[in-house]
Formats: structure tokens, C-alpha cells, sequence
């Protein structure tokens, strides 16, 4: 059976992520197309309900392996190359996300599949799973086909809708030997949210500030601009490592997906991975040293300038504005 | 222990990057520079030997690539690598990802590491995954954009981002790891260090030195194919001003507010 196969990756609550479960409906579409069927692997604890559950999103089979533990990514390895191998699955499909990067990569190597990454769509040609990949920093869109099987397809965030269809998937228990690399990474802390709590996702009006506000001091202009407009400041990956402002604000890929009616973006490069949480907001100013930074190729408006000069004189502006 | 950093050659950031048709190749003509994110890995490289929580005997710079990626090479042993491998070979042109990670496993596994560090990602490819490709191979664990490492007890302790949250990993050496570029401030090479670069010891290697089967690696071993070409979906030009008298471009965005009723 020209099967496909999704990671449907939880988190420690047991939730199942949303772009996990775009996969599953995307992959149950092509699986329909190629005349297979759409499977799921979870691992760790999951209980029954929860794993049959994924047949409401298109997966007619869903493979536990109860003894991998959940979040590193090479015993997710293992139990999906067990479980493409045993079953003759053609396709592993993966949600964006980066866990889904690190298994598709390690499958490619233990299957030697073809792997394409930061998939926004994928269509069937001949029977055949052909993925759209946007390359040089989405100039272009290469269209990409499998020259054997297993191929591995591992999706860019938000790509893949996730689609309720009704249905339960039967649920089906699979003991993998974990490799003995596998086993020399351990996790001693997961999912720890560094920095105050903020809630982003509401504001109508988000200021986004990156590396070019220069420091954590910088972000007084970006708080200050957001209060003028009545909104939230949100910041990229690069800022939020650096440990300028909180995880809770990070919009991007390993992030949160906004689209508040304005995102004002200052000092943003624009990076594909900040662009995925962002790309859907009603309007985008973008405010830039660099005429060349890629965020002006999908801004509504650019300016080109220093914002220490810019953002002080728009937030007075908008004041003097709303005052009279 | 020996520390490898893979490395690569990638168009200059200035250069316009186009694939060229005939090959559905990128065209590497052009200004090329060391990828900016492997100088990440460098200067991880170069924290640890001098951090002195683990005795570092060598760190050893690693690339593949045409004849030109000599100059990588230079670049990286510049920043304080103690030498460096490169691995060409007219039938490596043209590997995908699976062939790449394959190739550059057989090469890293001739030098025995103990920790192999890489960048997030290639400037030009941004395929993000050569690490974890290269650790299956060499059957390490690993993990990818990592921004903080702590050697300790021998074993490394490191931090990154993923879905949830920051993780915080430990990981047994050897291991391959690829680092974000939160992860520190590269150094800038000394004028003498540039000098000296091209003096220190460099290995050609050729796919047959290292055990590289040829049917693995170029387009015969590749698993994908690009079919064709295509331009993005259409998206309207937004429109751009430039600031040339601040209080004027304040002015411009402020009506461009409101006329979207946002203010
Ligand atoms: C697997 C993976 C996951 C990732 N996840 C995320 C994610 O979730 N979210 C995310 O944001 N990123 C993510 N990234 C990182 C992403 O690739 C970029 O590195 C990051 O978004 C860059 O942040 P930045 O725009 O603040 O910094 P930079 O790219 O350094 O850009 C700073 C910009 O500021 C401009 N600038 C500087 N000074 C001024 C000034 N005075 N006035 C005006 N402009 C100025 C510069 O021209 C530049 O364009 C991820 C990367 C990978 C590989």
C-alpha cells in the first residue's frame, strides 16, 4: 500500500500540535490521491482515545510506540524507520516544526530517502508525491520529485490545515529497539518559557522588534510605539535568545502565528522562519536600515531608515494625532 | 578530543542568487564567502578548546566543495582551526541532501571526532538538516540549533529553542551538534592569523580516499529531482519610502495609518 506516514508530536499535557495534525489531513488528501492510506506514529504515553482520536483529522491507523520517549528526535527516528520498513510505507510527511526537521533528516540517512524541507504545498504528478519548495530565500519554487521510495517531505509552519473529518483510527501498538545512539541524549528540561508571560496573540496592532533596536534597552522604542497605537510588542528568535525580551513574545517558527490587523516590524531582517508567524497579517509596515532586507519584499509598506531616528518621532506623531 | 567544523563556501550576501537553468543548479559564479553561520560553530569550537573543561587537541576544519572552497578553508583556520580537509570530487557535484550528509559523514568518519560542529544552516541551500543527515551516519547523537554549551563530567550540557519552549539536552560525546547563531559573537581573525592561514597543514581528499561509494553521491545518488522552476505566486509591490527628512517619511507613515483606519 503506497502508505504515508505522519509524526504527530504532543506536548507534555498531551496536546497534539496543530501543525501535526495539518499534516495528518494533508497526507490523509494525497494518500486518497495515490490510492493509500494515511498513518500516524505517536510515541510515549499516549492514551487510547487520544491516539485514535487522529482518525478525526484522516488517519486511518495510528502506531504507538509507548517505551520512546517524546521530544528528542532519534528515538522518534527509530520507530518511524521500523514502521515505514515493516509496512512499506512511500511517504513520511512532517508539519512544520523543528523536531519534524531533525527526524526527516535522520530518516533520509537510516532509509536513504530524498528529503525536501520548508514544503508549502505538495501535489500528486503520476501517481507520484511532488513537494514545493521555495528556495533562495523564496524567490523562486522548485517543484520537487521523489526518484525513489521512501521520500520524506517535511512541511513549513502553517502549510498543512488541519481538517476535522470524523472518524477514529484503530490504534496499534509497535515495540522498537532504540539504537544505541539514540540513547546518549537525555532531556533534562523541556519546554521551559524564559521571561515573562505575555499574551500577543489578541493585539489587534503588534509592534515587532528585532536585532536592529540594537539591545534590550531598544525595546523602549517598540513599547513605547505599541502604547501609542493602543497595542503588544512581539519580537523575533534572535532577540529572544540574546534574552532582550521574553520567549512569550517570539513570532516565527519556533514561535507564535499572529495576524493582528497591523504588524510593524523594526529592525526585522525578515527571516523566512520570522515570516511563517507573521506572513498573514492584514497589513505590514516594515522599518529597515538595509533596502535589501527580505522583509520588504512582503511588506505593504517599507521604510527605509534608521528607526532609533523614525520610531521616537512616530510614536509622538500618533500621540499628537489621537490627542487631537 | 578533536573538534570537526564543516564549513562551506557560499555566494558573497551582496550576490544575487540565481539557479542556473541548464543544470537546476545554483550558479556559484560570483563573490563567495565563508557561510556567515558556521563562523558560529568556529568560535563554539574555539570557546571550548579555551575553556579548559575538556582538553582540546585539535580542531580540525572540514569542507566539501570545488577547488575555490580552499578560501573557506583559509577563512576558518584563520578564525583558529589547527588545520583542515577538503574533500572534492568532480562526482560529487550535484548531491542532494541525502548524498551530501553521506559524503560528508564518510570524510568526517576518516578523521574519527569526537564532537562535530556545524552552523544552522547554508547560507545559500537553507536546508537546516545536514547535521542531523551526518549524525545517523556516524550513529552520534545530536542535536540542532543549539545556543548555549556547557562541557561538564565530559558530557555535554546543552540548551535550545523547539516547540514548546527552551529544552536543555544532555548528550554524551561523540556527538554532532549544530549551533544557532544566538549562540556567541564570533572573533574577528588577526591580521596575523590571515596571514598565517595558508601555512598551515591542509588535506586534499578525493571521494576514493575516503570510502565513498561513487553510485551514493552526485546526481546518480541523489533522491530528489527538481522537476522544474517556478516564480512565487504573484504578490502586489508594497510601497517603499525612503527616509531622507525624517519629519516628512513620520508624516507619510502616519497618513498611511490612518487611511487604513489603524490609528
Ligand atoms: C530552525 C530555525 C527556527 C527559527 N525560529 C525562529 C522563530 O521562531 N522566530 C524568529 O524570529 N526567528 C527564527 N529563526 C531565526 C531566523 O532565521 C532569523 O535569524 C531571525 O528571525 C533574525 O532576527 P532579526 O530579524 O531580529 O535579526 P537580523 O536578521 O540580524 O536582522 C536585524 C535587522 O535590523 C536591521 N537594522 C539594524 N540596525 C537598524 C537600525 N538602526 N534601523 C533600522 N533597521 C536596522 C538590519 O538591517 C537587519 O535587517 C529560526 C531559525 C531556524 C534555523
Amino acid at each position: 500500500m503506497p502508505g504515508i506516514l505522519v509524526y504527530a508530536l504532543h506536548d507534555d499535557e498531551g496536546n497534539f500540535n496543530k501543525n501535526s495534525l495539518g499534516a495528518i489531513s494533508e497526507a490523509a488528501k494525497l494518500a486518497g490521491e495515490i490510492g493509500g492510506a494515511c498513518s500516524a506514529l505517536v510515541v510515549g504515553d499516549v492514551a487510547d482515545d487520544a491516539a485514535a482520536g487522529l482518525g478525526n483529522y484522516g488517519a486511518a491507523k495510528v502506531y504507538r510506540a509507548k517505551g520512546v520517549p517524546e521530544g528528542l528526535a532519534q528515538p522518534i527516528i527509530d520507530a518511524m524507520a521500523k514502521v515505514i520498513t515493516d509496512n512499506g510505507i512511500s511517504y513520511a510527511l512532517f508539519g512544520g516544526g523543528l523536531l519534524g526537521f531533525e527526524i526527516g533528516a535522520g530518516l533520509t540517512a537510516r532509509l536513504g530517502a530524498g528529503v525536501t524541507m520548508e514544503v508549502t504545498a505538495v501535489k500528486v504528478q503520476d501517481g507520484k508525491l511532488v513537494a514545493e519548495r521555495p528556495i533562495l530565500q523564496d524567490s523562486e519554487i522548485a517543484d520537487v520529485g521523489y526518484v525513489s521510495e521512501p521520500g520524506i517531505i517535511i512541511g513549513r509552519l502553517n502549510a498543512f490545515d488541519a481538517k476535522e473529518s470524523g472518524g477514529s483510527a484503530a490504534v496499534e501498538d509497535v515495540e522498537v529497539e532504540l539504537s544505541a545512539w539514540s540513547t546518549k541524549a537525555t532531556m533534562v528540561q523541556r519546554g521551559e518559557q524564559r521571561g515573562a508571560d505575555v499574551n500577543i496573540e489578541d493585539a489587534d496592532i503588534l509592534v515587532g522588534g528585532g536585532r536592529g533596536l540594537g539591545a534590550a534597552e531598544g525595546f523602549k522604542l517598540a513599547e513605547e510605539l505599541a502604547e501609542s497605537m493602543g497595542g503588544a510588542v512581539a519580537a523575533t528568535r534572535a532577540v529572544v535568545d540574546a534574552g532582550w525580551y521574553p520567549y512569550a513574545t517570539q513570532i516565527g517558527k519556533t514561535g507564535k502565528t499572529v495576524a493582528p490587523k497591523l504588524y510593524l516590524a523594526a529592525g526585522i531582517s525578515g527571516a523566512i522562519q520570522h515570516k511563517v508567524g507573521m506572513q498573514n497579517s492584514e497589513n505590514i509596515l516594515a522599518i529597515n536600515k538595509d533596502p535589501n532586507a527580505p522583509i520588504f519584499e512582503f511588506s505593504d509598506l517599507g521604510v527605509v531608515g534608521d528607526l532609533h531616528k523614525i520610531v521616537p518621532k512616530l510614536t509622538e506623531a500618533i500621540k499628537a494625532k489621537k490627542g487631537g | 578530543m578533536k573538534i570537526c567544523v564543516l564549513v562551506k563556501e557560499v555566494p558573497d550576501a551582496a550576490v544575487q542568487k540565481r539557479i542556473d537553468p541548464s543544470t537546476m543548479r545554483l550558479d556559484r559564479s560570483g563573490e563567495k564567502n565563508l557561510n556567515p553561520f558556521d563562523t558560529h560553530a568556529l568560535e563554539a569550537a574555539m570557546q571550548i578548546k579555551e575553556g579548559g573543561a575538556i582538553p582540546v587537541e585539535e580542531v580540525v576544519a572540514v569542507t566539501m566543495g570545488p577547488e575555490s572552497a580552499v578560501r573557506a578553508l583559509h577563512k576558518a583556520v584563520a578564525l583558529g582551526a589547527d588545520r583542515s580537509v577538503q574533500l572534492t570530487d568532480d562526482a560529487l557535484a550535484g548531491s542532494d541532501v541525502c548524498a551530501t550528509g553521506y559524503a560528508l559523514a564518510k570524510v568526517l568518519e576518516s578523521e574519527s571526532p569526537d564532537l562535530v560542529l556545524l552552523g544552522q544552516q547554508s547560507d545559500d541551500g537553507e536546508c537546516y538538516t545536514i547535521g542531523a543527515v551526518v549524525a545517523d551516519h556516524l550513529q552520534m547523537p545530536s542535536l540542532t540549533q543549539v545556543i548555549k554549551i556547557d562541557v561538564t563530567d565530559g558530557k555535554l550540557r546543552c540548551e535550545r529553542q523547539a516547540e514548546y519552549g527552551y529544552d536543555t539536552v544532555e548528550i554524551e560525546l561523540p556527538a554532532v551538534i549544530s549551533v544557532g547563531d544566538a549562540i556567541n559573537e564570533p572573533r574577528y581573525p588577526s591580521l596575523k592569523a590571515i596571514m598565517g592561514a595558508k601555512k598551515k597543514p591542509l588535506d586534499n581528499k578525493a571521494a576514493g580516499d575516503v570510502g565513498i561509494e561513487a553510485g551514493q553521491v552526485g546526481e546518480a545518488g541523489s533522491k530528489t529531482k527538481v522537476i522544474s522552476l517556478n516564480p512565487p505566486p504573484a504578490k502586489e509591490a508594497g510601497e517603499i519610502i525612503e527616509d531622507e527628512d525624517t519629519n516628512e517619511t513620520v508624516e507619510k507613515i502616519v497618513a498611511w495609518l490612518d487611511e487604513r483606519k489603524l490609528i
